[in-house]
């Protein structure tokens, strides 16, 4: 048994040395050649920082294109799911008046051009995506907000979609982030 | 065909084009015979050297355990301090606080047993020292640990009669250098070069486009993410786990990890046929445990793409199905996918919030944990396979009045003792656990706790109770993922999932080990015309008929006032 307790601890210490150090470190220094030099890709306009490409912000103001909802209001010093099951009474109600909200501000729409991730909150509260119909239903109110014409949003969310892996597999989809970057150039 | 299904097809065709050739290895390299990692013995005969371990040194079934237990004791111990004083030590740019006594005691329990429930969030519970130097190191040592176990399985049956399970150091040693390591390497590597962060810097702050102040959790994740998937362990970075976008930056890396959580679950069945030397039991094993699979994920699939009836009711469109709590860049269908693997191999990482997903896919889920035998953790999801079948063996033998055996060894009293009380312990733990959690839900809401019993749950009804079920069945099955509207980190439930999340792990490892090393030292009995022949498929049926009646008759009633009966209050 004493023999066993001193090599636990022996091999205890010499494998936190590889792999709580060796293994990350070597990682580590690996990631310094990627994009984001390992700290996450970030987005710089006119020199200034406005965000992370992965990680969704909060855009609600009617000349932009918005995400989908947060449980945690795009605070990225956390991260978190709404967890509200699919029969909770008080969710529904609460999905039901981000329909209204959204019917608000886009008042050409009908119920039934709402996609489901639009009027839902995303499993990380971070989600930098919406899918290309989520872009669609917004177009209208984006282009009179900033007094374009539509063809030249569209033109603009197009270029913004991002196909398939491989043109393969998994959904289509488009950075909001990116795409409202991409918008106030458009304007100057 | 939609591109969202063929993301599916194609990560369970590469997993298998994966572990196939991945199991022939692990049989020749535990075998000790040559293999091409063979360049990683320098590095081997350095640490057993330093560790002052001789690898050759025989153990029989009763020293193997004690090695074991030694070494995770060990770790149980240390750890716990560490937790409780990481505000004190180095690495935490982000000054996070210590942990509170309960909650380490409830963490280290569960990073120690492969489970990673994770009543902290990692942003602000953990620093980079712990999130490295406890939970990252027990991602590998837990997850070598079950494989470990499991190989002392293999030995027993490899030999005719044997007292010789094999050096338990030797195979911990081998299965962190000779594969998780290695793995972990290239995985780590493809994250951080797709947007994981793998720097030691700590949160940065921006003005984002509209002007608000935000603050971003950063840190070494990659590292960490690449083992949580590889050693089925789960406990990601952040909060959201691999649904956090850093975590998992888009669908190739949604592949990889999803892959990588399963190939060697997939790849320790096949190798049990090739190291015993019985290629065909392999086989019908992964037949069995594939068909299992197969249950539950399609089911699962059909009902998260198929939507939410409530929201349907609405007039909302779903294009690709139900989407609370998921991410639009992998979609429904890679949801369920994984919500299906992660509970069956007992990962428990996920990459869309669980407690979100329809009624029947929770019950997928669910099922998915208390049956704990469909590939399952590494090496251990063997282990809880193993005494399935020694049940069904049992059951054939009862059936045409013969002595039961094994793999030419008589399965007498004893080793039937020892199966049926692990096979017991599983639904004792879950229901107790539940009953108890709601008793004192409904009896006791008000008690003068730092936190109210009555607030413990995020959703009424059927679903609040299945939330509490979901976090006993987990616990238990070593898993980790959970319905995480739960309010988990309080007194109750750190201390009661902590006591069930070590008993469900050691006692059905210990109970297989000791059931092989029994049957392994007695004498071999030559096959006859009246051998029970475990390698064919109408043995195959027979283990599965087993499981399904074992578990159905413990969590049917369980399951029926969850997710089913939340199913039938939807609207149709």
């Amino acid at each position: 048994m004493k023999t066993y307790i001193m090599q636990a601890i022996r091999l205890t210490l010499v494998l936190t040395v590889l792999l709580c150090l060796i293994y990350p470190v070597i990682i580590s220094f690996a990631g310094k050649l990627s994009k984001g030099e390992g700290n996450g890709e970030t987005i710089t306009v006119n020199g200034k920082v406005v965000g992370y490409a992965n990680i969704g912000q909060k855009f609600d103001k009617p000349q932009y294109f918005w995400g989908r909802p947060s449980a945690v209001n795009y605070n990225a010093a956390g991260s978190a799911g709404s967890n509200k099951g699919p029969s909770n009474p008080d969710y529904l109600k609460e999905v039901s008046n981000r329909i209204d909200t959204l019917l608000k501000y886009h008042p050409y729409l009908k119920k039934g051009d709402i996609p489901a991730e639009m009027v839902t909150a995303s499993g990380s509260g971070l989600d930098p995506d919406i899918s290309p119909e989520a872009a669609k239903i917004q177009i209208r109110r984006v282009a009179a907000n900033r007094k374009l014409n539509e063809q030249q949003v569209t033109e603009l969310v197009a270029r913004h979609t991002e196909n398939p892996l491989f043109g393969l597999f998994g959904p289509p989809k488009i950075n909001v982030l990116k795409l409202n970057v991409a918008l106030d150039e458009l304007k100057k | 065909m939609n591109t969202e299904l063929l993301g599916i097809i194609a990560s369970l065709f590469i997993t298998l084009l994966i572990a196939v050739p991945l199991g022939k290895y692990l049989a020749k390299m535990f075998a000790g015979e040559k293999v091409w990692t063979d360049f990683m013995q320098p590095l081997e005969t350095g640490l057993f050297k330093l560790s002052g371990i001789n690898p050759k040194e025989p153990m029989n079934w009763k020293q193997f355990l004690k090695a074991m237990l030694t070494i995770n004791i060990l770790w149980l111990v240390y750890g716990f301090f560490i937790l409780i004083y990481q505000d004190k030590l180095p690495l935490n740019p982000d000054g996070n606080p210590g942990m509170t006594p309960d909650l380490a005691f409830n963490t280290i329990i569960s990073f120690v047993v492969n489970c990673n429930l994770q009543h902290y969030s990692g942003e602000s519970g953990a620093t980079y020292f712990t999130q490295h130097f406890i939970f990252m190191f027990l991602h590998f040592t837990s997850a070598a640990t079950g494989i470990a176990s499991a190989i002392a399985i293999f030995k027993a049956f490899r030999d005719k009669t044997t007292t010789d399970l094999g050096n338990f150091w030797n195979y911990f040693v081998k299965a962190i250098t000779r594969l998780l390591l290695p793995l972990s390497i290239i995985i780590a590597l493809i994250l951080t070069f797709n947007g994981t962060p793998s720097s030691y810097a700590g949160k940065d702050q921006f003005i984002s486009m509209q002007g608000d102040t935000v603050n971003v959790s950063r840190g070494p994740a990659a590292q960490m993410i690449a083992i949580k998937h590889v050693g089925t362990n789960g406990g990601g970075w952040f909060g959201a786990n691999s649904t956090h976008p850093l975590e998992n930056p888009n669908y190739f890396t949604n592949m990889v990890e999803i892959i990588s959580q399963f190939i060697i679950p997939v790849a320790m069945i096949l190798a049990f046929g090739y190291f015993i030397r019985r290629k065909k039991l392999g086989w019908v094993i992964f037949g069995v445990m594939m068909t299992g699979l197969l249950m539950l994920l399609l089911p699962a699939i059909f009902s998260e793409v198929g939507g939410s009836s409530a929201i349907a009711k609405m007039g909302i469109t779903q294009h690709t199905g139900a989407m609370e709590g998921k991410e639009t860049r992998f979609g429904p269908a890679a949801t369920a996918y994984w919500s299906i693997l992660t509970t069956v191999t007992s990962t428990g990482s996920v990459n869309g919030m669980h407690d979100s997903t329809m009624p029947l896919t929770g019950a997928w889920q669910l099922l998915a944990m208390m049956i704990n035998g469909f590939f399952g953790g590494c090496g251990v999801g063997l282990l809880n396979y193993f005494i399935y079948l020694i049940i069904a063996v049992f059951i054939s033998g009862l059936m045409v009045g013969r002595t039961p055996e094994f793999l030419g060894h008589k399965v007498e009293a004893r080793e039937v003792k020892i199966a049926a009380l692990i096979t017991l312990l599983s639904p004792f733990m879950i229901m107790a656990g539940t009953a108890l959690a709601t008793y004192i839900f409904t009896s006791h809401a008000n008690a003068a706790w730092t936190v109210k019993p009555s607030v413990w749950l995020n959703n009424p009804s059927f679903h609040g109770f299945s939330e509490m079920l979901y976090e006993f069945t987990s616990a238990n099955a070593n898993n980790g993922s959970g319905f995480e509207g739960l309010g988990d980190n309080n007194i109750f439930w750190n201390v009661s999932t902590g006591f069930v999340l070590i008993l469900g792990r050691f006692l059905p490892i210990i109970g297989p080990v000791a059931i092989a090393g029994l049957l392994a030292q007695k004498k071999y009995v030559p096959e006859s015309a009246g051998t029970l022949k475990v390698d064919t498929v109408t043995f195959g049926l027979m283990t599965f008929a087993v499981i399904l009646v074992l578990n159905a008759l413990s969590y049917f009633p369980a399951l029926a006032l969850g997710p089913l009966a939340e199913y039938f209050s939807m609207p149709k």
